[in-house]
């Protein structure tokens, strides 16, 4: 079990709806918070990694500017950018970094601020992280790619629109309870499966929330983690893997092969299994999505997953308590930050640090983050 | 030039695979074949990424597919408002797999993963050209 690269400070801004600042300002709440927990100053980060989808602001090469206000001048900086999947790309980068020796400390700064242009033209320029040429022109948004894995799940496991409620009910109770999440109301399961449908069968309470926020993770080699930090949190495992862009180049619809490949070189890497994991942050853009994730994970076998949710297995007290910070469907999905927050919450955890959403006693946590309808998987496995 | 014209707003114009238009516009929907492996591909590509190959022939795709998986689309994208709501689908078609709409007459009660489905080409108002599917009986 490799202990080469640490986790050693983590921030978040809060998670809202139009956050009234700008994007330098929204990046330094995470950075704040993320240096204050590594009790470090900002000459000891060697190089910074800025995470963030385009189009969404106006700025351009936004890690020049972020690392100026973040005061990471003159250390190299650059953009790592994988839709939604950005900031775990960002924190592969910057453990490769690390582990070549380039560097000893590295900052991983994930951003958006969605909220400057509408929910129409958010959904246009989502649509456009598919094939442009191929799909964007009969009219795409990611709602209408996961509905269509819905769709293919349902028909081939038996999975149905309340078990897909069910996972809503779940993620708002920890919504509830974490004060950086943008969605804090509770929701149940009529609400839920009454709700307008937005795509078929994908109803508004299946979609999550966009939101401004931003992320920060601090990693450092060996020596400096252990000099620095009480606590630090170790990557065990990084697994990445990708899929054809195009729906037509997809073997099925019912699950997402990136995110199995990916968690294989993950769960290989830090010699563990699926039943090791103690708690985990999975991509739940969609309702659907957090489903396929139980199987691509290998928390439950294939067209399975619908027995952990029906049985509340996904629970705090469950086999294996799944987005336990209210994941993005309530906590929200700020594309540029998500995966950086999703480390947090399971360094967090793995800290016993999480309050009120504390796993007691959580040794393994694992971060699945996924760019795009599947383009992009990044699994992360972490220990103490 | 020419490719702008695909689809109810396209985001693209220049393509080496633009006659793809020109076929839409004679009544055909056209993959290409790599004269090399004979790989068929949709969406139709200049290069063969099996055989590094750039030799493409056009050939049309035909018959009745299946319905993989589709969704009614009720809030729509900017620049697509006034289509909503509309039926997006994935059709296997056996060698190649297309993605598209249903007709804007095909009530999504009508649809069932797995049934035939066939192509159709077809014309929106303003000079866009366009293929659709329409269950096959």
């Amino acid at each position: 079990m490799p202990k080469d690269v640490a986790v050693i400070g983590v921030g978040q801004s809060a998670f809202v709806r139009g956050y009234p600042g700008s994007i330098r300002e929204l990046a330094f709440e995470a950075f704040r918070e993320a240096m204050l927990d590594a009790s470090i100053g900002v000459k000891e980060i060697g190089a910074s990694v800025v995470c963030s989808a385009p189009e969404y602001d106006r700025q351009r090469s936004p890690s020049g500017l972020i690392a100026e206000y973040l005061g990471l001048n003159p250390q190299p900086t650059f953009v790592i950018e994988n839709v939604c999947a950005s900031s775990t790309s960002g924190i592969r980068a910057a453990y490769s970094l690390i582990k070549s020796g380039l560097h000893d400390i590295v900052a991983v700064i994930g951003f958006q601020k969605m909220s400057e242009i509408s929910s129409a033209e958010s959904q246009e320029r989502m649509g456009r992280g598919a094939d442009i040429m191929w799909e964007s022109p009969f009219g795409t948004m990611m709602p209408a790619y996961y509905a269509m894995h819905a769709r293919a799940h349902f028909e081939k496991h038996g999975s149905t629109e309340r078990d897909l409620a069910m996972i809503r009910v779940k993620s708002s109770k920890y919504g509830m309870l974490n004060d950086k999440a943008v969605y804090r109301g509770e929701v149940k399961l009529e609400k839920a499966l009454n709700a307008g449908v937005v795509s078929s069968p994908l109803k508004v309470y299946d979609c999550c929330a966009n939101a401004d926020g931003a992320s920060c993770v601090i990693l450092a080699n060996r020596d400096r983690a252990v000099e620095l930090s009480p606590k630090p949190v170790w990557l065990l495992g990084l697994g990445a893997a990708t899929a054809p862009m195009n729906l037509t180049g997809r073997e099925a619809l019912d699950g997402l092969s990136c995110a199995r490949a990916a968690a294989r070189q993950a769960y290989q890497m830090a010699g563990l299994q699926p039943q090791d994991i103690d708690v985990a942050e999975v991509h739940d853009c969609f309702t659907i999505a957090e489903l396929m994730a139980y199987e691509d994970l290998g928390f439950a076998g294939p067209g399975k997953g619908v027995d952990l949710v029906r049985n509340g297995e996904t629970y705090i007290g469950g086999k294996i308590p799944v987005n336990v910070d209210g994941g993005l469907l309530s906590k929200g999905h700020p594309i540029g930050a998500t995966g950086g927050s999703q480390v947090r919450t399971i360094v967090l955890q793995l800290r016993g640090e999480a309050g009120a959403m504390q796993v007691p006693g959580a040794e393994f946590g694992l971060v699945h983050n996924i760019g795009g309808v599947g383009i992009y998987s990044n699994v992360i496995i972490l220990g103490r | 030039m020419g490719f702008e014209r695909f689809g109810r707003k396209s985001f693209t114009s220049q393509t080496k695979v633009a006659a793809f238009v020109d076929y839409l516009d004679k009544g055909e929907l056209r993959a290409t074949k790599c004269n090399n492996c004979d790989q068929v591909f949709f969406p139709p590509r200049a290069d063969c990424p099996n055989c590094l190959g750039d030799g493409m022939e056009w050939v049309e795709v035909e018959g009745t597919g299946s319905l993989v998986s589709f969704t009614q689309v009720n809030y729509a994208p900017a620049g697509f408002e006034g289509d909503v709501p509309y039926i997006l689908s994935l059709v296997d078609f056996g060698k190649v797999r297309v993605f598209g709409r249903m007709r804007s007459d095909v009530p999504q009660e009508a649809l069932k993963v797995g049934m035939p489905v066939k192509a159709v080409i077809c014309r929106l108002s303003d000079g866009q050209v366009a293929y659709e599917f329409l269950p096959a009986r």
